[in-house]
């Protein structure tokens, strides 16, 4: 068994990171606060200091102009990372990452692609109140020629900002949150992951619980209480939000029969939507009940801590839904 | 649009399990046209339609159990414009219109008992879990036997599964089972007659030799698959005499009796596997001899195949019971209803028998009448009687 470390969330990202910058002198980061303040987060502390001003780069409050600037630099040779602070600020970029970022390739017949890879935080749960905490990652796996992923995990966290750096095209990285904080092992030495293939974290043969990025540990929190049940919930981590991986969901479909969906994304028009029609098209005779799905409430999250966790997807709610389609 | 509805085969019959479709949609059907198999208590039954048309949609699904009066599936009329069927619902109409979408039953009001007595009519489709249903049909398990333990009571793949380790084990009783079935049919059936019917009882020996000797003439240059049993002649000959006792020709129905203008002698036909049937040979009475003997040659075939049509598991209007080759001398039977008589007959014997004051040596056989005393009396009865015997007496007029 190889060593592993113990670290947050936030400090895999960080050497996932350092080691991106380290193994290619190409990659820079670009984003508000990425330098100086250390990231507003504080993925990017001390990187200025080891990789200067001209790899670190600290962008205006213009998210429509330094993406931009991301996607023309990586037009041109070099391999940006960009950071975007939230999902609901990434909206004023939404034009160069769809129109532009996604499309150049198939407008240029193949002649040009964009590999710029784009960070972003998501999701609720920190009283950030509705301007700060929407899971939007669900309206850009809708786009053709964006790759969307999810990391749940610390290998993860590490391991896809090196795999989306290797892509010739734009990835981008959705971080929740309320993962930053959460301490886990990370292998002294982790090795590459892919961009592709879901994840089973759990097994079990009773139902299948397919989510993804923040929804994953309140997920297996939930599995882990119905075990005591003796419920035996298998979660899917979906790491790929785009393309699906549909061949692992309906390979568990097809063990477990039982399909709950955690999502905290909206449910109206959203991934969880075309997780459960891809159910439904592929593997409809292995269903025993109908699916389904805990996401958030279809309101703008709100700021107040009660409301906060109500409108979110708690874990109680996955176990009360488990429940519901073994009945 | 036309519905096809699950016909009663019988008089205990509530419900029957579909088969198959020997029609698809597009298909053009003519009136009398065999378009399905349903399975009931009495086998496997070719199902007519009666009604020319289109098909449209076929609603029934084999394994489906559909009650007397569901829908199995819609036919546009010659000439009329096809329109979508009702999805989901089936409902059997009662009038002109199409009943609207049933409501749920909490929806109390005015309309409240129209709903409820419409609610018997009515059947949705099962709740079976898609993994249920694939996993029955693998399995050749009959859902409608099962009771769900799913979500909102459907049948989940547990349920299917769990049957069919009850039916293995269990296996060695399959074949009884069906005989069961056909068993608790005719105990229904039979019950129903003796608790509803006021029965009376007639009989009467009638002298056979002539007809016999006729038949046995008739007969003899004949190839063997030619030749007309005796059994034939008795039927021919109970037609004939019903044309003077029409009372004892139809079904009682609601309180009253229905006579029959057609003579459809219903033929008990005793099943290999034990049980019996008695299917209808149509229009008995204007078939010539031959002719009925090459019906009731197919029909005792087909019974015992299990491959009678719907019509003649309906249309019987009176029945005939012989149990003379089993060495019985006389029949007290029981009446089918809704029919309102049944004609047995015993094994003709050798009798003395006083004729113009002398003992000389006759051939008789014990002819019974069992009727329905609500709709005949015993007058009725003995002129029926009288009238077959005049009948054997003169063969020649059975032709």
């Amino acid at each position: 068994m190889t060593d592993t470390v113990r670290m947050t969330y936030r400090e895999a990202l960080r050497q996932g990171l350092l080691a991106a910058l380290r193994r290619d002198p190409t990659v820079f980061l670009m984003g508000e606060d990425v330098g100086r303040y250390g990231g507003t987060y504080a993925v990017s502390k001390g990187f200025l200091e080891e990789f200067g001003e001209d790899r670190i780069r600290d962008a205006p409050l213009s998210e429509s102009g330094f993406v931009g600037a991301g996607i023309g630099a990586a037009l041109n040779g070099l391999k940006p990372v960009v950071e975007v602070m939230t999902v609901n600020f990434s909206l004023l970029a939404l034009d160069q990452i769809v129109n532009n970022a996604a499309t150049l390739r198939h407008m240029s017949g193949g002649q040009i692609n964009v590999p710029v890879v784009i960070r972003m935080t998501t999701g609720g749960g920190r009283q950030l109140a509705a301007q700060h905490s929407h899971s939007l990652e669900g309206w850009y796996a809708h786009v053709p020629g964006l790759r969307i992923v999810a990391p749940a995990t610390h290998a993860d966290a590490y391991g896809m900002i090196l795999a989306a750096l290797d892509d010739p095209d734009p990835v981008i990285i959705f971080e929740h949150a309320m993962l930053l904080n959460v301490e886990g092992e990370l292998a002294a030495e982790p090795g590459p992951v892919d961009l592709d293939r879901a994840a089973v974290r759990r097994g079990g043969s009773h139902a299948t619980v397919v989510t993804y990025g923040g929804s994953v540990p309140k997920a297996l929190e939930a599995a882990g209480e119905l075990a005591k049940e003796g419920i035996e919930a298998e979660v899917v981590d979906l790491r790929s939000l785009r393309p699906l991986d549909d061949a692992t969901v309906m390979a568990s479909v097809r063990k477990t029969h039982r399909v709950v969906i955690v999502d905290e994304g909206w449910k109206s028009g959203s991934l969880s939507a075309e997780i459960m029609a891809r159910i439904v098209e592929q593997a409809f005779f292995d269903l025993d009940a109908p699916m389904i799905r805990v996401c958030s409430e279809e309101v703008p999250v709100p700021y107040a801590r009660h409301l906060e966790e109500a409108a979110l997807p708690q874990v109680a709610d996955v176990v009360a839904a488990v429940r519901q389609v073994v009945a | 649009m036309i519905e096809f509805t699950m016909p009663s085969l019988g008089a205990d019959m509530e419900e029957g399990t579909f088969v198959e479709w020997h029609v698809k949609p597009g298909d053009t059907v003519a009136r009398g046209d065999v378009v399905c198999v349903v399975e009931t208590q009495k086998g496997a039954v070719d199902v007519e339609i009666w009604e020319a048309g289109t098909v449209v949609e076929l609603v029934a699904q084999p394994g489906q159990k559909i009650p007397v009066g569901g829908v199995m599936a819609y036919l546009s009329a010659p000439g009329e414009k096809v329109q979508a069927p009702p999805v989901g619902v089936h409902v059997r109409e009662e009038s002109g219109g199409r009943e609207p979408a049933p409501r749920p039953p909490s929806d109390a009001g005015a309309s409240a008992v129209a709903i409820s007595a419409g609610a018997a009519q009515r059947t949705t489709r099962a709740r079976v879990s898609p993994a249920a249903r694939k996993r029955a049909s693998e399995l050749s398990v009959d859902l409608a036997g099962l009771t769900g333990t799913g979500p909102q009571g459907a049948v989940t793949l547990a349920d299917v599964e769990n049957a069919t380790a009850r039916q293995a084990s269990r296996a060695p009783e399959k074949k009884a089972s069906s005989a069961d079935a056909m068993r608790a049919a005719i105990a229904a059936a039979m019950a129903k007659s003796k608790r509803e019917i006021p029965h009376y009882y007639l009989g009467a020996e009638i002298r056979v030799d002539r007809a016999m000797e006729w038949l046995t003439k008739r007969n003899e240059p004949r190839p063997v698959t030619e030749r007309v049993l005796f059994a034939a002649l008795q039927l021919k000959a109970v037609a004939a005499a019903l044309c003077e006792s029409p009372r004892l020709n139809g079904h009682f129905v609601d309180g009253t009796f229905r006579p029959s203008g057609a003579i459809h002698l219903g033929v008990a036909i005793s099943m290999r596997g034990g049980g019996l049937v008695a299917p209808a040979i149509h229009d008995t009475g204007t078939l010539p001899l031959d002719d009925l003997m090459r019906h009731l040659r197919d029909l005792v075939q087909r019974a015992r195949q299990g491959q009678l049509r719907s019509s003649e598991l309906t249309d019987a209007t009176i029945t005939v019971t012989s149990l003379g080759d089993l060495g019985v001398s006389t029949v007290y039977g029981v009446i089918y209803p809704p029919q309102v008589a049944l004609v047995g007959f015993g094994r003709p014997l050798e009798r003395p028998w006083v004729e113009d004051g002398r003992v000389v040596v006759a051939r008789t056989i014990q002819a019974t009448l069992s009727a329905d005393h609500r709709v005949t009396d015993g007058m009725t009865g003995a002129g029926f009687l009288a009238a077959l015997d005049r009948q054997f007496q003169e063969p020649e007029s059975l032709a």
